[in-house]
C-alpha cells in the first residue's frame, strides 16, 4: 500500500486532479459505451420483432380479402384455386 | 483449416458462439481490471520522477496501444470483407469502430491531463499526438460511412476502403516518437525484449493492459452480435430468436 490515509489517496501527491481526471473520463466514456451497445442490441431486436408483427397483419389482412371477394364470385373462387 | 474454419463463417453459429462466450469474457474482465486497477492505484510504487501522476501510464499506455490494434484488427477485417466477401468480416468491422474511437478518445484525454502537470500543456501539436487525433478521425469516419448507406453491402464496403487507406496512419503513430522529435516519450514498454521499467510497475501494467483487452472483447462481441442480428434480420433463425426473447421479456 502506498497511501497511509484515504486523504493521501485521493490526493495523489498533488497530482489527484489529473489523475482522478484521466481514470474518471476513462470510466465514463466506457460505461456509456457499454450501455449505448446493450440499448442498441435491444432496439434491434424490436425493430425485427415490429416489423415481423407488421408483415404478420398485412399478410392476415390481404388472406382475408381474397377470401372475402373469392366469397362473393364464385368464378374468381374458381381462378385462385 | 478452411474445411474447420468454414461453419464459424455462419451467422448463426458465429451469433450462437458469441453469446456462450459472453458470460466468461465477462468473468475474465472484471478479475482483470478489478486486480489490475487496485494493483495500479493502491500498491504500484510512485515515479521517482513524476510522482504518483504516473499511475495514468496505467490507463493511457492500454488505450493507446488498444486504440492502434483495434484499428489493425479492423483492416484486417475490412481487408477479408472486400477479398473474399465475408460477411461476417463487414460486421465485425462495424463492431470494432466505435469501440477504438472510444479508446482513441481516452488515450487523447488521459495524454492530456498527464501532460498538463508533466510537460506544462494539455496539447502541442507533435508527431504523436496529431497522429494519434488523426487516428480519431479515422475512426469517426469509419463510423459515419457504416451509418451513411441503407444497403449494408455497400456501406461496408466504403467503410472498408477507408479503413485500409488510414492504415498508412498506424506506422506513423507507432514510430512517430522515433522518426520526430517529439515533446511526447519513446516507447517504455516494448514487446521484443526486456520492458525499460522497473517490474513492480511492469506487472501491474500487464495485468491492467490484459484486462483492457479482455474488456474490449467483451464490448465488440456485444456489437457483433447486434450487427449480425439487424444483417440477417429476414432469416427464419432470426425471427425464432427474436420472438423467443419478446416472449420472455413480455412474461417478466
Amino acid at each position: 500500500m502506498q497511501f497511509s490515509r484515504f486523504s493521501d489517496f485521493i490526493d495523489m501527491g498533488g497530482y489527484g486532479f489529473y489523475v482522478w481526471l484521466s481514470f474518471g473520463a476513462g470510466a465514463l466514456l466506457l460505461t456509456l459505451l457499454i450501455i449505448s451497445s446493450k440499448v442498441g442490441h435491444r432496439k434491434v431486436i424490436k425493430q425485427i420483432a415490429q416489423r415481423k408483427q407488421r408483415e404478420d397483419i398485412l399478410r392476415k389482412a390481404r388472406a382475408t380479402k381474397t377470401q372475402q371477394t373469392a366469397t362473393h364470385n364464385p368464378n374468381l373462387k374458381e381462378e385462385i384455386r | 483449416m478452411w474445411k474447420w474454419l468454414h461453419p464459424y463463417a455462419n451467422p448463426e453459429v458465429a451469433y450462437r458462439l458469441t453469446t456462450k462466450l459472453l458470460p466468461w469474457l465477462i468473468t475474465l474482465t472484471t478479475l482483470f481490471l478489478g486486480v489490475g486497477l487496485v494493483w495500479a492505484l493502491l500498491f504500484a510504487p510512485a515515479d521517482y520522477q513524476q510522482g504518483h501522476s504516473f499511475r495514468i501510464f496505467y490507463i493511457h499506455v492500454p488505450a493507446a496501444s488498444l486504440s492502434m490494434g483495434i484499428y489493425f484488427a479492423m483492416a484486417i477485417a475490412a481487408f477479408s470483407s472486400l477479398v473474399w466477401q465475408l460477411k461476417l468480416a463487414d460486421a465485425s468491422a462495424a463492431a470494432l469502430a466505435p469501440v477504438g474511437a472510444i479508446f482513441t478518445a481516452i488515450a487523447l484525454i488521459t495524454g492530456a491531463a498527464w501532460g498538463k502537470p508533466m510537460w506544462g500543456t494539455w496539447w502541442i501539436w507533435d508527431a504523436r499526438l496529431t497522429s494519434e487525433l488523426i487516428l480519431l478521425f479515422l475512426y469517426l469516419g469509419v463510423i459515419a460511412l457504416h451509418n451513411a448507406f441503407e444497403d449494408k453491402n455497400l456501406a461496408g464496403k466504403a467503410a472498408g476502403i477507408l479503413t485500409l487507406v488510414g492504415v498508412i496512419n498506424i506506422p506513423v503513430i507507432k514510430y512517430s516518437v522515433d522518426w520526430w522529435n517529439t515533446l511526447h516519450q519513446g516507447s517504455t514498454v516494448s514487446k521484443l525484449g526486456k520492458p525499460a521499467m522497473s517490474l513492480e510497475m511492469f506487472w501491474p501494467f500487464l495485468v491492467c493492459f490484459i484486462g483492457f483487452s479482455l474488456l474490449v472483447g467483451v464490448i465488440v462481441s456485444l456489437r457483433f452480435r447486434t450487427e449480425i442480428l439487424s444483417r440477417n434480420s429476414i432469416r427464419p433463425w432470426v425471427q425464432e430468436l427474436v420472438q423467443a426473447q419478446t416472449k420472455a421479456e413480455n412474461s417478466k
